[in-house]
């Protein structure tokens, strides 16, 4: 383990900056958290999480597939993709961490998603430990430890220092370019923190959800429960806890026509909205009540289903926080799970 | 007031005024209400509250909800009365569907701005009149409830009541807190600082789309936004202005119809303060037609929507002839 006095972080990001992109959580003008590139003077947050999750610089909202020109009767293929520099995203909380390798299960199952796999492969993520989690924060019931986070490299922030821990290769080779600066240190001051943390979480009022019903055995029971209809009721059918999802990762491809070509590009879509999986005859999920049960049923049942039982959710408790009538899969899975 | 409320709504179902009640559910926490339909006295006992933490606006549910079976009750504070009395005027809502019981408010609070105050990890929330005494799993704190209001409450713009069939507590007034101080703060600026101002605000949007769902004023069946064939995105934006075309579509939309209630600011969770949007064009038809509040009864013509020779800009009908 390896350790860097706070007061030179601006120096570490200058090292990390110079022959990379850097990305840190900041305070917008609204005072929250989100991803900026780092700047000479940039201040790093000290909210606990950013409003819009990490998933952005590997599924960004929106992306540029391909373009077709049309001259005459000529159509001519144009592969739009951006190109990709190499980035580096510091800060990341360990359950955003998580939630790369729940996306990876989607996006680099074959066939692979190649504009996925190259953002994977051009960032490297620097996690941050945290100390004083919400009280929305449920992320221990899937297996996560907020006091020790997933990535390339770990940190944790104490004392007035910042300890290193390279966890991948891409990790380690990175940690090189900037351990000229660094400090040998044993863990005990990390250890000291773990502790600490661990106590809180154990005192989390989520920390002890429940979700032994949520299987694939009870996918019917669960899908024709006659609770989703009161669960939704209030639903508003807006995008909010999709699109802030970390783990949300179904998307929508459309075209837009420029006059003189066509630019198909790929978006979020949010299994909330009207449209989706309209198709030609209509739409199969007729009310907010199908749509609703869709979002829970696909990250309680459906993705542990096909994933050797891990959950589409990492418990950041974004949606806790953010839906605009509260609704969320703390209060699903809590009136689900009694059944 | 709560338990005065339930009471009143037990009665209600049980004298078969109604067969169903519009209030606010319990959540996890203290601050996590969610809007409910109540059946029965028992499901009212296990999870209704009225607290400082209501602040959704009901009315806009009464859209679907005055349609079914029956007639509902509903529960109205002072600002949520005004969006109530637009939508009859719209002809959105069957009135005859719903018994509408106002109920007094001191301002909501938000629990973000509690949050930003510096408290986190809230297990729960006692009040009095002036502060909220705060436990956390890291210890107590007390924040001034004056300091932790909804932007909405914060320019409050009546305490008012203007619709009811029945009314819990102390009717109150019309107000006059401020609420266009930072529209003309804005006016202020050059034209360059505040186009600088709407991009900084609006680049924030993701296009959830929760202002436009939850907006009493946004009850289009099909929105243009949800059009397909509308040939604008719903979902993605084609170019970097996209976000803001549909705020301001939005904010020309609801312009004389919006009542200012807020909802719109309340439910981003990017914080961008749209009810500036709207409060410039309540703002622009006060000065140009005479003073006009949306929602204020159920019969007056907005004045977008009633011509007159006499207005700002009369047109080409006005001097072409035709009326």
């Amino acid at each position: 383990m390896q350790k860097l006095s706070l007061t030179r972080m601006n120096e570490l990001f200058e090292i990390i900056a110079a022959d990379r992109l850097l990305y840190l959580p900041v305070d917008n003008n609204a005072g929250q958290a989100q991803y900026k590139k780092w700047e000479p003077g940039a201040v790093m947050s000290q909210a606990l999480n950013t409003v819009r999750s990490a998933k952005d610089f590997f599924f960004p909202q929106t992306e540029n597939i391909v373009d077709f020109k049309m001259t005459g009767k000529d159509i001519e293929l144009i592969d739009s993709r951006s190109k990709l520099e190499n980035f580096v995203i510091f800060g990341v909380r360990a359950c955003d961490a998580r939630s790369f390798s729940i996306l990876d299960k989607v996006f680099l199952a074959e066939p692979v998603d190649t504009f996925y796999q190259s953002r994977r492969e051009h960032g490297t993520i620097i996690t941050l430990s945290c100390t004083r989690p919400e009280e929305t924060c449920f992320c221990s019931v899937f297996g996560i430890d907020a006091g020790n986070p997933e990535g390339d490299i770990s940190s944790w922030i104490e004392d007035g220092e910042i300890y290193f821990e390279a966890i991948t290769e891409k990790g380690t080779a990175m940690m090189k370019s900037f351990e000229s600066i660094l400090a040998e240190a044993d863990d005990s001051a990390v250890k000291e923190q773990q502790k600490r943390t661990k106590e809180i979480i154990a005192k989390l009022p989520l920390g002890g959800l429940d979700l032994s019903g949520f299987n694939e055995d009870e996918l019917l029971e669960k899908f024709n429960s006659p609770k989703w209809a009161d669960l939704s009721q209030s639903c508003l059918g807006c995008g909010t806890c999709t699109f802030i999802c970390p783990t949300c990762q179904c998307y929508d491809i459309c075209d837009f026509d420029t006059g003189h070509e066509v630019k198909r590009f790929r978006c979020w879509d949010s299994c909330m909205y009207s449209d989706f999986t309209k198709m030609a005859h209509g739409n199969p999920r007729i009310t907010q009540t199908e749509k609703f049960r869709q979002r829970f049923m696909h990250k309680l049942i459906y993705f542990p289903s096909n994933h050797n039982g891990e959950y589409g959710c990492v418990g950041c408790g974004r949606c806790l926080a953010k839906c605009p009538v509260s609704m969320n899969i703390a209060k699903v899975a809590r009136a689900l799970g009694d059944e | 007031m709560q338990e005065i409320m339930k009471e009143r709504a037990i009665a209600l179902l049980q004298d078969g005024t109604v067969n169903r009640v519009l209030g606010w559910q319990a959540g996890t926490f203290v601050y996590d209400i969610t809007p409910s339909v109540f059946r029965s006295a028992e499901e009212l006992g296990q999870g209704f509250v009225y607290n400082d933490f209501c602040g959704n606006n009901l009315s806009k549910y009464l859209v679907k909800e005055s349609k079914k079976e029956g007639k509902a009750a509903v529960f109205l504070k002072p600002c949520d009365t005004y969006s109530f009395n637009q939508l009859i005027k719209e002809h959105r809502i069957l009135c005859d569907n719903v018994y509408a019981i106002g109920v007094p408010c001191s301002g909501k609070a938000d629990i973000e701005k509690i949050k930003a105050a510096g408290i986190s990890g809230v297990t729960g929330i006692a009040s009095d009149d002036e502060n909220f005494a705060v436990e956390t799993i890291y210890g107590s704190q007390t924040v001034e409830k004056s300091a932790v209001l909804l932007e909405r409450c914060k320019s409050c713009k009546s305490k008012k009541h203007v619709v009811y069939d029945e009314l819990i507590g102390q009717e109150g007034e019309v107000q006059d807190a401020g609420r266009f101080d930072m529209v003309e703060k804005l006016e202020k600026m050059t034209s360059e600082e505040r186009f600088a101002f709407w991009r900084g605000e609006l680049s924030r949007c993701i296009r959830c789309n929760a202002c436009r769902n939850v907006c009493p004023a946004c009850t289009c069946e099909k929105c243009v936004f949800d059009n397909d064939d509308s040939g604008v995105a719903a979902k993605a934006s084609a170019d970097t202005f996209e976000e803001n075309m549909y705020h301001i579509i939005r904010a020309f939309h609801v312009a004389g119809r919006c009542t200012d209630c807020g909802e719109c600011s309340r439910v981003c969770p990017q914080n961008i303060p749209l009810h500036l949007l709207n409060r410039k064009g309540i703002k622009d038809i006060n000065e140009f037609f005479g003073e006009f509040q949306a929602g204020e009864d159920c019969q007056t013509l907005s004045p977008l929507t009633a011509f007159t020779k006499g207005d700002v800009e009369p047109g080409i009908v006005n001097t072409k002839g035709g009326m």
